[in-house]
């Protein structure tokens, strides 16, 4: 099947099967690595991407069902050569280690701040419970996400 | 040791030791992450992994001709081909051997049966279910306690010789003494303790690309290691390749925990792939494979006994352990060791008699054992010994925390040796104790509980608070005492400082997330005061690295730490030496500070590293004997292992009606010496304390009686999210280990090892119960409460 | 990763062309909603569908609304929406109750309404919810639409009321003044399917119970309720006496199976402790004592 896809602004397409699965679209045919996957059971989060601006998991979603609609990956976070504060967020929080489910993590972080912008704890929480980390205890994660939402991307730029 | 005031980059990092953001999150936050999977060689293919649904059957036929004919398949591999190339067995990290591929008999669910290789990794899937095998269902071992009875069906006919299903029986200790101190005591509690079987899980399973040259001959696979240059020389003895032919890479490792040192069929089957096809292939395991075929962790049946005065002090304890090996006996740990280093179960505390007997038996399961940060076998030491602290509390009626006080080891009771021959030789634990009760409010926290008891309702939610104090011994190690299948735990190190001044440390160890491209740039930076951002970390890839045994048993910072440690000491001697040349005086004359070599009482006349490192590649005459360059190559033999240790504290809220447990507080107090980059060592902590929630409260592979992996997804392997985890409190002390170059202990495992005794032990005290076994799910503790506990390990019944 | 056999696949541009479709592909052609439930199980392998008819493009039966005096939720209604839903948290606050323990926010933001009572898992949270509200389910064919209680949708596990050729359009639920609703469940982990779960709407009239529903999801409760439990309360004062016996009588005629979430005994037990505390809390709701 032909399909097109807006993936981070830029129209793609591909000729492909119906089974493909979206992360394997965007790992596979674009070359976009950023997403990984994790489980096989939809458990993990780690493959999480947006779909007309909502986070789902790209590994229960058929790359056909994304033909004509939008896709933000973890690669189009970083705009101009400035990172968005979520991202500058877990690096200065130390927000990550192995950096498998970060993409997954970042892409919800970024949902969630779009949506309250100033989310409590209990709420950050809430919004990752679909994302599982083995390496950081979650944690740092949340206080990364708290610095994003406290820091403008003017101060990310500074 | 003390930390003196470390000076800032002009990038703004510590010239040391310090809190710094890491080096390696500028690709991770971009996803530029270079991970096995990411990899894309040109007409690379790629393989998939038929195995068995059953757990102990004989093959009677393999028929491929359907797989071999589909369309997209380029080649199909079974036990038979493998034969040919002797490659059908490999030996494992035990000394005993591993299927590669089922030949004879399947042994475990899950087993690796068929291999095969195609053009894209939909294609592979789809010819997995044209592959026929005909299997013959035999009598199953699915239950540890079941596997030496006269009926057991023999699990390795394939071993000549062997006639049951035992491994081995390991002791140490004095049973004699223990019989004796036990006779005679005032108070003896036995309990029968489970450590039930659990998985390491890293969000990345595990992986390979192979890519066989045939023109050069060379073989290059990347591959989630924790150990590449073991794997390296494992693959030239195994495959009898010639290993200098051999290139192992460790790209991104997306989490390791154990669950990435040994080697897996599929590794050697993508090898295989690759050299029958001419091209790259790729195998990358799925989630249901990695929790059923690689390396599960504990699976411990643990019955121990505490001796002890009517007044709590501790005089003996003796530990029988029924240790699950599953079906090939595989564990990754010294030679010596076959228990590893289970034998440190006295713990923390002032022990005069002990006695532990291992048997290791085989069992229709997955193989492994040692995985899952345990610090070989400390995690099972450290719960016995603690969950055992609060049986003898129990019956006691003492406070958990007042009898551990009583007991630990006091300071200068060190250099100590354990009655199993272990010496540990620092630590202040009664500091780090009361530390951790400070954090908590303890005295507090039990007037709560108190005055909850006194007044209860059907609803109140019964509040526990549960301790665990650990020692555990890592760094492994030195190498007279310590290898792993013949190769000395001793690892290189090399440092080359170029002619501006920057530098490149190489790594045998191999980081999984746990920032060695940041902490050991501050090691080199600590000892030879050039910036951290000025020092590159290369790692990972067997033709650029030094030799070493690689990542886990939290040996890195112990070990090539001291390594990175003792090579810029070396550079910084050197660099004397240049500046002595470069400043026409006598070495003694020269002091050192903040990067710098000058003249004693003429500061004005001195020479920067950077100075000096350009100095050495110049044509500067340099005295007789001293080479050019500023470079130092080291392999660092430990003279001992290291002692980190811990206070932690758990607070719970249980449901009296469900059963549902909600961990309110955690508090840790770590020592693992001083602290290189203090945000990192916290981190660490903070995810081996989630470890301990998951297997107190969740995680666990279990087998029904037919050996069905019950465990094998991750709707039933539960791991922790961010909504069971509290928010951690850290405090610390700081004990330097008396002979690690920077005092440095290690860390990565403190947490996993500590936390599960004390989320355990905080729930049985809000049961008021003496025992129950993990995982605590809101099922189990209903039924502890019922007075009929369920056994973890099986199914539910 | 596991991936699924090979389908074909069509895009529904309308209920009338999912109808068609439908009817063209027989048996083996299947839904795909939200997929969070039927992907998953393809990648396995344990369901193969000769073809997915997709009805994401269905947004107009997307909505939640207040339709005289029913409440009007269409099928492919996302859980998040159910989940933020002003107009039904102002009516039933279960909806929200259950939405929020329900798989994770990543799964709401796909998985439908029509899509989870249609899969029919016996541990379905919105199936014991609907069920309790005694809800009605719209089904269409190309030549009819018909009415379901939501008390007859469910004829076994995965199995509906719901023929090969027709769709499940929308769900309607009355509107019941001066109610109080709420979910209890139990779960090893936050996400995790029920260990057993509980909910139910109290309407008090004169100080008695008036009306009441309960539901009961994974403890294997014909229809996902306990219509005895429910006649028991009826006429009753909400007293504590009350709803323990009518919990009891949920926890004895239900058929809990013994898994790795916990044995039957166990379950059994939670179903009397969880319609208690989702009765108390209705009661505590309808008589605006709990906000």
């Amino acid at each position: 099947m032909q399909v097109t896809v807006t993936v981070n602004g830029e129209e793609t397409s591909g000729d492909i099967e119906p089974r493909l699965l979206l992360v394997h679209y965007l790992r596979n045919h674009l070359g976009l690595r950023g997403t990984h996957w994790g489980c096989d059971t939809s458990n993990c989060g780690a493959c999480t991407v947006w779909l007309d601006g909502l986070p789902v998991k790209s590994c229960t979603t058929l790359a056909v069902q994304a033909d004509g609609r939008r896709v933000r990956t973890v690669e189009d976070l970083e705009t101009g050569g400035v990172l968005d504060p979520v991202q500058e967020g877990f690096v200065q929080e130390h927000g990550l280690q192995c950096g498998f489910c970060t993409p997954g993590m970042l892409m919800m972080a970024r949902a969630l701040l779009d949506r309250d912008p100033d989310p409590d704890t209990t709420t950050i929480r809430e919004a990752i419970s679909g994302n599982l980390c083995r390496c950081t205890g979650y944690e740092n994660i949340v206080r990364a996400v708290r610095w994003a939402a406290e820091h403008t991307t003017a101060e990310v730029t500074a | 040791m003390t930390v003196t005031e470390v000076p800032t980059s002009a990038a703004g990092n510590p010239i040391g030791f310090g809190r710094m953001i890491r080096k390696e999150d500028a690709r991770f936050v971009r996803g530029q992450g270079n991970y096995v999977d990411d990899i894309n060689l040109p007409g690379m293919l790629h393989g998939a992994l038929l195995r068995s649904s059953y757990a102990h059957a004989r093959i009677v036929s393999i028929d491929t001709t359907a797989a071999e004919a589909h369309p997209k398949v380029k080649a199909v591999i079974t036990g038979k081909i493998l034969e040919t190339l002797k490659l059908a067995w490999m030996p494992t990290l035990s000394g005993d051997v591993q299927s590669v591929l089922a030949t004879d008999k399947v042994r475990f669910q899950g087993q690796e049966v068929a291999f095969v290789v195609a053009e894209d990794e939909y294609a592979a899937r789809d010819a997995l279910e044209l592959i026929e095998v005909e299997y013959e269902p035999l009598g199953v071992v699915a239950d540890a306690r079941r596997a030496l009875l006269p009926d057991a069906p023999l699990i390795r006919d394939d071993l000549e010789g062997r006639t049951d299903n035992k491994i081995y029986d390991w002791e140490a200790g004095d049973a004699a003494r223990c019989d004796e101190v036990f006779a005679h005591a005032d108070v003896v509690v036995a309990e029968d303790i489970i450590y039930p079987r659990v998985h390491p899980a890293p969000m990345e399973t595990c992986g390979a690309v192979a890519s066989m040259d045939k023109v050069t001959g060379k073989l290059t696979i990347w591959t989630t290691t924790q150990a590449p240059h073991a794997h390296r020389t494992l693959y030239a003895l195994v495959a009898g390749l010639p290993e200098h032919k051999i290139q192992v890479i460790s790209p991104d490792i997306g989490g390791g925990f154990g669950n990435k040192v040994g080697i897996y069929p599929g590794y050697v089957c993508a090898i295989v792939g690759s050299i029958v096809t001419g091209a790259p292939v790729k195998w990358v395991e799925d989630r249901s494979e990695n929790l059923m075929s690689t390396s599960f962790a504990r699976d411990y049946h643990m019955h121990g006994e505490i001796a002890a005065t009517r007044d709590g002090k501790v005089l003996g304890l003796r530990v029988n352990v029924l240790a699950d090996h599953g079906a090939f006996n595989g564990v990754a740990q010294p030679t010596k060791f076959p228990a590893g280093f289970f034998h440190i179960f006295t713990g923390s505390y002032d022990y005069p008699a002990a006695h532990c007997k291992v048997t290791a038996v085989y069992s229709n399961k997955a193989p492994g054992g040692v995985a899952y940060a345990c610090s070989f076998r400390i995690t099972e030491a450290v719960y016995l010994v603690e969950r055992m602290m609060d049986c003898l509390a129990f019956e006691l009626k003492r406070d958990p925390a007042e009898l551990r006080m009583q007991n630990l080891l006091r300071p200068e009771q060190f250099p100590y040796t354990t009655p199993t021959g272990w010496e540990y030789d620092s630590g202040d634990y009664p500091r780090a104790l009361t530390e951790a009760m400070r954090i908590a409010g303890y005295d507090e926290l039990r007037r709560e509980q108190a005055a909850r008891r006194a007044d209860p309702s059907d609803d109140t939610p019964l509040m526990g608070i549960g301790l665990s104090f650990f020692t555990e011994g890592v760094g492994a190690g030195p190498r007279k005492h310590m290898d792993i299948l013949g190769l000395g735990m001793a690892d290189g190190c090399e440092l080359r400082i170029h002619p501006t001044g920057k530098a490149q440390l190489r790594l045998s160890v191999q980081t999984q997330g746990q920032g060695h491209e940041t902490t050991f740039a501050q090691i080199v930076s600590h000892v030879i005061g050039i910036p951290p951002e000025d020092i590159e970390v290369i790692h990972g890839d067997t033709d650029n690295t030094p030799f070493g045994l690689g990542t886990y048993g939290s040996r890195s910072t112990p070990v090539s730490g001291a390594a990175a440690a003792v090579a810029a000491q070396r550079v910084k001697e050197k660099a004397r030496i240049v500046a002595a040349a470069a400043l026409e005086c006598s070495v003694d004359d020269l002091e050192w500070e903040h990067g710098r070599w000058f003249v004693k009482g003429d500061p004005e006349q001195g020479k920067t590293m950077q100075e000096l490192a350009m100095a050495a590649h110049s044509s500067l005459e340099l005295p007789e004997g001293v080479e050019g360059h500023l470079d130092a190559s080291v392999v660092y033999n430990p003279p001992n292992l290291t002692y980190p240790f811990g206070a932690y504290i758990c607070v719970v809220d249980v449901d009296p009606q469900t059963g549902v447990v909600k961990v309110r507080r955690f508090i840790a107090v770590d020592d693992c010496g001083p602290r290189i980059n203090p945000m990192i060592v916290e981190g660490q902590i903070h995810g081996g304390l989630a470890d301990g929630i998951g297997m107190a409260l969740m995680e666990v592979i279990a087998f029904d009686a037919e050996g069905n992996n019950l465990g094998g997804s991750f709707m039933d392997y539960l791991l922790p999210t961010s909504m069971e985890c509290p928010s951690w409190e850290l405090g610390e002390t700081v004990t330097p280990s008396p002979h690690h170059p920077i005092g440095a202990k290690g860390v990565g495992e403190s947490a996993t090892v500590g936390s599960p005794a004390a989320v355990v032990n905080a729930v049985l005290d809000a049961l008021q119960i003496r025992q129950a076994d993990m995982p605590l799910t809101p099922a189990a503790v209903w039924r502890a409460m019922q007075g009929r506990p369920l056994r973890p390990d099986l199914a539910i019944e | 990763m596991q991936v699924p056999a090979p389908f074909a696949y069509e895009r529904a541009t309308s209920v009338e062309h999912a109808l068609s479709l439908l009817e063209q592909g027989g048996s083996e052609a299947r839904l795909l909603a939200g997929g969070h439930s039927l992907l998953p199980m393809m990648k396995l392998r344990l369901a193969r569908p000769e073809t997915l008819i997709d009805i994401n493009g269905l947004t107009d039966l997307d909505y939640v609304t207040l339709d005289g005096t029913e409440l009007a939720i269409g099928a492919m209604t996302r859980h998040a929406t159910v989940l933020d839903s002003a107009v039904l948290g102002e009516h039933y606050r279960i909806f929200a109750d259950a939405e929020r323990v329900i798989a994770d926010p990543l799964v709401r933001n796909r998985g439908t309404i029509g899509g989870s009572i249609c899969q029919a898992d016996p541990a379905e949270d919105l199936s014991a919810v609907l069920s309790a509200l005694r809800a009605t389910a719209v089904i269409r064919s190309s030549t009819a639409t018909r009415t379901v209680a939501l008390r007859d949708f469910h004829r076994g596990p995965y199995e509906t009321a719901v023929g090969t050729a027709e769709i499940l359009t929308e769900i309607r639920v009355p509107v019941r003044p001066g109610v109080g609703s709420a979910y209890e469940k139990v779960e090893r982990r936050a996400g995790d399917w029920a260990v057993a779960a509980a909910g139910a709407f109290v309407q008090l009239r004169d100080g008695v119970i008036g009306d009441v529903g309960i539901g009961l999801a994974a403890v294997g409760a014909a229809h996902f309720t306990c219509p005895e439990a429910e006649a028991a309360l009826l006429g009753q004062a909400p007293s504590a006496e009350a709803v323990g016996a009518a919990a009891a009588i949920c926890a004895r005629s239900c058929h809990p199976q013994t898994d790795q979430r916990g044995p039957e005994d166990y379950k059994r037990h939670l179903a009397r402790v969880l319609v208690e505390r989702a009765l108390n809390r209705s009661i505590a709701r309808a008589g605006g004592t709990e906000r």
